[in-house]
């Protein structure tokens, strides 16, 4: 354009309203990202991932809606009923078979819902009972990690915030729980606590309707399980706290609150959730391993490890009632480790580089 | 350097000894804080036979002096006691005889566990992303997810149920092979994705490339640079691999029936039989925590590039 490139003369027409194309060059082509947003991006873009959180959406809906119209009960026995002698011929179905008395029942024009896994020894429905015992170990592995998660935090960013002996204190008893061999100390609590008088303290309370089991569960854990949690949370605040942009925001003159608010907090709670899922499937794998040594939930209740001990009883005439507990179990645990690896892949952006 | 080796072991074993002495306490106070004695369950004992048996076992004392008792005779003779179950056995011999089945079943679990997952892991490593590495890696993600009861019914089930080649029962030595299996899956898949990781790690080193260039043979490279380097986070997991072990083996002589030292820790805990509750535990627990004082040792004085602190 320029006839001579040394002339000190301004060019005019640099000056001139830029045209419209030139001003689209400038429009923002899509929103700014945020650090949420970006991480659900490449949550979606990880098929396993997000195949697996539909997995366990899935799984969850089914356990929570399914017993509110299924026409059985998990701890009706359907043989038994007022005033009448037991009918045996619920008992011990195979999937999809009828007992003697289903069969009449249909024979009158009688409608009977099928059982879809048949039936147990004690003729209760199989099927819902595989539903309720999944609840339960879903929601037992959830609460157990929420507490977890909220005395982790709390211990952990105490000791990480007040720093000195504080945390001196701190984290040696960390370090001696943390080297306790922690499945034998649930074990020896779980068995100490089932034996102990926790039944009669909350009867008449709303525990009661949780069972004293569970609780002790929840004791347990509570118990055990914060150490990892509350050193992860410490050591983030710990080098968080040193960091060059926390060093330039106190420069330019930010409040400790608004460091907090910005600075430390968003960048620690990807951590604090990405551990939180991972702990939901051990959780659950220990309260299945509880279970399954008799440790577990109360007698009525299912859980899936209780039902796969139960049906260790008879495994060669019902092999089924073994193998599906289990498959249910190992589905749900891998789709949460995977879901959780995805997580971490996704919202730890230091691990990308 | 030596000096801060050697002051790292040194405290190393304190905290160690420290959990062992943690484990005890808590084991016995959490064991005398349960109601009901030991001898409630049976049927209505008279009541001066109880305080008869209670004073032979020492169970009238009050509770601290029976703590110092306790650990003075576990710590002078190695004594656990009587069992209160099993009328005239000592918990020592009872212990010392699930341990020799219970060990038996571990090693072999561990042996295999090692040897298959570094050869595993290796291969998986070497052919990264060919059509062997997905198999590897998707059934080490499966069985890695699994709990060791789903995996000893399964095994249960298919070969001694449905195809009957083994023994469902672990009390000869053919009815171990499912067993061991059964405890060696997990810490093999986990070995095996450990190894595969560091294995990448350490084949895209400088080392690795300068051996190439210099036109060392790919098997020296193999067997000489990388798989020794590329072992030492493998050690790390010796420790937890023992817990996951131990933990396991309760479970899996449950549903195999094995008279190993995880069977009497279960049924002495419907039993109710103190003493040998708190042998188990402390047996177990000092196993798991030597092994893991072991593990940790090893790996900083194996790698001289780790700094102590």
């Amino acid at each position: 354009m320029k006839k001579n490139p040394f002339t000190l003369h301004l060019d005019v027409d640099s000056f001139l309203p830029a045209s419209d194309a030139e001003k689209e060059y400038m429009v923002q082509m899509r929103p700014s990202t945020t650090f949420f947003k970006d991480g659900v991006k490449r949550l979606l873009k990880n098929k396993v991932a997000t195949v697996s959180f539909f997995i366990i959406v899935l799984i969850t809906l089914t356990c929570v809606i399914l017993p509110t119209f299924w026409p059985y009960k998990y701890d009706k026995q359907l043989g038994v009923s007022l005033g009448r002698p037991v009918d045996s011929s619920y008992n011990d179905l195979a999937p999809f078979e009828y007992g003697e008395t289903e069969l009449e029942k249909i024979a009158n024009g009688e409608k009977v819902f099928p059982h879809i896994f048949g039936t147990d020894s004690l003729g209760r429905d199989y099927f819902i009972r595989i539903v309720y015992g999944t609840r339960i170990s879903l929601a037992v592995g959830f609460f157990a990690s929420l507490i977890v998660l909220v005395i982790g935090m709390t211990v952990g960013s105490i000791a990480g915030y007040c720093g000195g002996k504080v945390d001196i204190i701190i984290m040696r008893i960390v370090d001696i729980i943390y080297s306790l061999p922690d499945m034998l100390m649930v074990i020896l609590l779980a068995a100490a606590l089932k034996q102990s008088g926790l039944n009669t303290l909350i009867q008449g309370t709303v525990l009661e309707e949780i069972g004293s089991n569970i609780l002790s569960l929840f004791i347990v854990f509570g118990l055990l399980y914060w150490v990892s949690m509350s050193r992860l949370i410490r050591g983030q605040i710990l080098s968080l706290r040193e960091q060059e942009y926390v060093l330039a925001a106190r420069a330019c003159g930010a409040k400790a609150g608004r460091i907090i608010k910005k600075h430390l907090m968003p960048n620690c709670i990807g951590v604090v959730i990405i551990s939180t899922a991972l702990q939901i499937p051990s959780a659950i794998f220990t309260e299945s391993y509880l279970s399954f040594l008799g440790l577990g939930v109360n007698a009525p209740m299912p859980s899936l490890g209780s039902l796969a001990s139960e049906a260790l009883n008879g495994i060669y005439t019902y092999p089924h009632r073994l193998v599906i507990p289990a498959l249910v179990i190992s589905l749900i645990v891998l789709s949460l480790n995977l879901f959780g690896d995805g997580l971490r892949d996704a919202f730890d952006p230091k691990l990308n580089s | 350097m030596r000096t801060k080796t050697l002051a790292y072991i040194l405290k190393r074993i304190a905290l160690a000894l420290l959990t062992v002495w943690v484990v005890i306490t808590l084991t016995f106070f959490v064991m005398h804080a349960v109601p009901g004695g030991p001898f409630m369950s049976e049927k209505a004992v008279q009541p001066h036979v109880l305080e008869a048996l209670n004073a032979k076992y020492g169970l009238d004392e009050p509770v601290p002096i029976q703590y110092v008792n306790y650990l003075k005779s576990i710590v002078t003779e190695f004594d656990f006691g009587p069992s209160l179950k099993s009328r005239g056995r000592e918990v020592v011999d009872m212990i010392s005889e699930g341990l020799g089945v219970s060990a038996k079943l571990g090693v072999c679990a561990a042996a295999i566990a090692f040897v298959g997952g570094i050869i595993l892991g290796s291969v998986a490593a070497l052919r990264r992303n060919k059509l062997i590495d997905r198999i590897i890696m998707v059934f080490t993600t499966a069985f890695v997810s699994m709990p060791s009861f789903v995996m000893g019914s399964f095994l249960l089930l298919v070969f001694a149920v449905a195809l009957g080649w083994l023994p469902a029962n672990g009390s000869t030595t053919a009815g171990l092979i499912l067993p061991v299996i059964t405890l060696s899956l997990s810490p093999l898949s986990n070995i095996t994705r450990l190894t595969r990781s560091s294995m990448l790690d350490v084949l895209g080193q400088d080392y690795i490339r300068t051996a190439k260039a210099k036109g060392v043979s790919n098997v020296k490279i193999i067997f000489g640079h990388a798989l020794k380097n590329s072992l030492i986070p493998v050690i790390t997991y010796i420790g937890p691999m023992l817990a996951y072990i131990v933990t396991g083996s309760l479970v899996v002589e449950k549903i195999f029936a094995v008279p190993g030292i995880g069977r009497a820790f279960v049924s002495s805990i419907t039993d109710r039989d103190y003493p040998l509750i708190m042998g188990t535990t402390i047996v177990l627990a000092t196993l798991i925590v030597v092994m893991n004082l072991l593990s940790d040792i090893m790996y900083k004085v194996v790698d001289p590039r780790i700094n102590f602190e």
